[in-house]
């Protein structure tokens, strides 16, 4: 059913469809319209049967839907930034263990600076955790991709974040097909574990595994991963005849038919860099669009059969990996490995600073000359930072960075109006 | 009262055996068909008291149940000594994820036996005073304040004894452990105010909360036979002499909990909702002195360079449980 709803409810209603056993619940912006939508429902009968277990901690949150997913029963959670960070050590459990817990990251900065926005440093944080990792571009494929994760965790054994962006997803009120109960449940088989805690069929799960046998469980995990490939397009093919629409696979392209620029970007951003795609097309530009949605597994092949006919590529994120430069970069980079082309990095939005079109236009046509330097920080403020350089070079005691900038860009204000 | 008087004592130890009781007064253990949800073959120490009052306390937790439990365990050594890959002790479905949430497992296991209507499944979690009192306390707190329906068993034995006897918030003053070494003024732990969680689980307000060592196993059978009859959030704080930690001998570890707790330095007692409803009278007083020196732990304090003042104040701390718990009968010793 179509209907003009916030992003959050969407899928928090979307959840309701897959018939969640457990929901873990601990606040954090920006996902906690999610699970108050969802405890609501609990809370009302609507949703039922159902658990709704409000936590003290993200820790906790992830601690007991790995003992509700370890005892049969469909478990999710969400959370986000600090939130995950937090319950990192359960995450990696979860995993390890081989638990098919659905999660959703309402993608936000980690701090300090505190900061509330969008970026994706949370998420691709636990990029080597054995999680997959599905990217939302839109509410509808939030919700989408919500119902496909379930299936995916689950015939896999393995657990699975979906990640959509903080705010720019979660708070927008948009126009979101909502399926049916019918086509959930046509979709979406019960939950059937692989192994489960049940006094009929003891079994210790957890055990202490020494070097014997550590680095067959850990491949197993990356084998499922590489299953995942194979699986994702699969189940996003069968999606479509179910409920009619493309959402997930593992990349999607735009315009890239015959491009010689390749800009390449997971979630929402992609509707900002299309747009600017599509004004360059218009003024003659060869240039088009790599959207990833799977970030893990990541499709190293796609990836590389999308870019492999242009000359040179552009990967836009929302993260940086601190003393190096891009961590989906540097993916992409190594999917096409011996092609010789020529690859960029833009870091933006990071805690989320504003991307505009005219900067991705900016950017997009200094690619296409490849006067880029190899990282480019898109539309950060030199002068702010090279005045704290200068402090520091200056001063020993130069005080807490975050503060001297916002004094700096205060004191930038104030003169505008003094 | 948990404590059965049995009047017809054979030997004057208070022991008596199970041939003179009725059988449903009997131990879990004298029965053939007991579970034996710890299974012989794991690697404990000798005279490990953890495994002795695991052994006790899920045999009775299963019986109890009816056969329908599943255990859930934090790390630690009763973790690492029962399943080293590919073995596994346990007999009953069991589960090890992390140093401090088995609280949290625990709850999220109830969850899912309650969403599927199987009631008759409970759920114990256990751990050590490590991952109770420091690391798992804000995932207990949480599962206590819930009421989740969660029996949780504490093996105290007062330090971090898997990572080689380190500190804990249960470790008790003056005693040497890695991280608190005999040297110095005022050699080993530190008095600090302690943190009593039997106490903070009580203020919890929880249905059950119970004390009980290895010195009196019957006594410990009862408290988790009593807990298991109980729905919501329940605690058990069992008190577990480790050899290897304590420098005792293997063959000690009864004797040592007995003193501990007839020196009145570890108070046996049960609460309802808060309240506490029995303690385990302390049959023959003994002195602190007595309970400290056949520990190694303890060594600094007497000999050469003994701190007396030290001592002093460890009385000090079980005349205070004596007093506060009503440990003594009037007029006895
Ligand atoms: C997060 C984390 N920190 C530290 C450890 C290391 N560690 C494992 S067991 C243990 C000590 C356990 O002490 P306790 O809970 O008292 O149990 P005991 O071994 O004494 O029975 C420690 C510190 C760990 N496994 N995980
Ligand atoms: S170190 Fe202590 S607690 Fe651990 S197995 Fe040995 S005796 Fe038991
Ligand atoms: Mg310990």
């Amino acid at each position: 059913m179509l209907k003009q709803t916030e992003g959050s409810k969407a899928v928090a209603e979307a959840i309701a469809l897959c018939r969640p056993e457990v929901i873990c619940a601990y606040p954090i912006s920006p996902q906690t319209h999610i699970v108050e939508a969802l405890g609501e429902m609990v809370k009302s009968g609507e949703l039922t049967p159902c658990e709704f277990i409000n936590v003290e901690s993200e820790f906790a949150a992830m601690s007991v839907a790995i003992g509700s997913s370890a005892a049969g029963a469909r478990s999710y959670t969400a959370t986000a930034s600090q939130g995950l960070l937090f319950m990192v050590e359960a995450v990696y459990n979860a995993s390890g263990l081989g638990l098919p817990i659905v999660m959703t990251v309402a993608n936000r900065a980690i701090g300090a600076p505190i900061n509330i926005w969008n970026d994706h440093s949370d998420s691709l944080s636990q990029r080597d955790s054995g999680w997959m990792q599905l990217f939302a571009e839109t509410n509808q494929e939030a919700v989408d991709l919500h119902i496909q994760a379930f299936r995916l965790a689950e015939e896999l054994s393995m657990p699975i974040m979906v990640c959509m962006d903080g705010f720019i997803l979660t708070h927008a009120f948009e126009r979101v097909d909502i399926p049916s109960q019918e086509q959930v449940d046509a979709y979406l088989p019960p939950f059937d574990p692989r192994q489960v805690l049940d006094p009929k069929e003891p079994m210790s799960i957890g055990a202490m595994v020494g070097p014997e046998a550590f680095m067959e469980v850990k491949y197993l995990a990356h084998a499922k991963q590489m299953q995942a490939l194979e699986l994702i397009p699969q189940l996003s093919a069968e999606f479509k005849q179910t409920f009619g629409r493309d959402s997930g696979g593992l990349v999607r392209t735009y315009r890239a038919e015959d491009a010689e620029t390749m800009i390449v970007a997971m979630g929402s951003v992609l509707g900002t860099i299309k747009d600017v795609v599509d004004d360059m097309r218009e003024q003659g530009h060869k240039i088009g669009v790599l959207g990833i949605v799977s970030y893990r597994p990541f499709p190293l092949k796609e990836v590389r059969a999308a870019l492999v006919n242009c000359k040179r590529f552009l990967v836009l994120e929302k993260s940086l990996a601190v003393g190096m430069g891009g961590i989906v970069a540097t993916d992409v980079r190594m999917a096409v490995t011996g092609t010789g082309l020529k690859g960029y990095t833009a870091i933006a939005g990071l805690g989320g600073r504003t991307i505009s079109k005219a900067s991705l236009q900016n950017l997009f046509l200094q690619a296409e000359q490849e006067h880029l330097e190899p990282v480019t920080f898109v539309d950060l403020d030199w002068d702010a930072v090279n005045k704290q350089l200068e402090r520091e070079r200056l001063n020993r005691r130069s005080g807490p960075i975050a503060e001297n900038i916002l004094h700096d860009k205060g004191m930038l204000s104030a003169a505008k109006f003094g | 009262m948990s404590f059965q008087p049995v009047k017809f004592y054979q030997t004057g130890t208070f022991t008596v055996g199970n041939r003179l009781l009725a059988p449903d007064e009997r131990s879990e253990q004298a029965n053939p068909q007991r579970s034996n949800s710890i299974n012989s073959g794991h690697r404990a120490c000798q005279g490990c008291g953890e495994a002795l009052g695991a052994r006790y306390a899920i045999d009775a937790a299963m019986a109890e149940s009816n056969g329908q439990l599943i255990a859930v365990n934090a790390t630690g050594c009763l973790e690492v000594f029962s399943t080293p890959y590919p073995e596994s002790s346990w007999q009953l479905p069991w589960i090890h994820s992390l140093f401090g949430n088995a609280p949290a497992v625990a709850t999220g296991v109830a969850a899912a036996m309650k969403v599927k209507g199987r009631k008759e499944v409970r759920v114990v979690a256990q751990g050590g005073d490590g991952s109770t009192t420091d690391i798992g306390f804000g995932c207990l707190s949480g599962m206590f304040e819930r009421n989740d329906d969660v029996l949780y068993i504490c093996y105290d034995n007062q330090a971090y004894m898997n990572t080689g006897v380190q500190r804990s918030s249960a470790t008790p003053p003056a005693a040497r452990t890695a991280t608190t070494m005999p040297v110095g003024p005022e050699p080993g732990n530190v008095f600090g105010q302690g943190k009593n969680l039997p106490e903070i689980a009580m203020a919890h307000g929880i249905s059950y909360v119970a004390t009980a060592t290895v010195a009196d196993l019957r006594d410990l059978e009862y408290k988790v036979r009593r807990a298991m009859g109980i729905r919501g959030a329940r605690y058990i704080h069992l008190f577990v002499p480790c050899p290897l930690g304590w420098g005792t001998a293997s063959h000690d570890t009864i004797r040592m909990a007995r003193l501990a707790k007839e020196s009145g330095m570890f108070p046996v007692f049960e609460a309802e909702h808060g309240e506490v409803t029995g303690v385990l009278k302390i049959r023959h007083k003994v002195a602190i002195e007595e309970y400290l020196k056949p520990q190694k732990r303890f060594a600094h304090l007497f000999g050469k360079h003994a701190h007396p003042e030290m001592v002093e104040r460890l009385q000090a701390i079980a005349d205070r449980n004596i007093r506060k718990y009503g440990l003594l009968d009037e007029g006895s010793n």
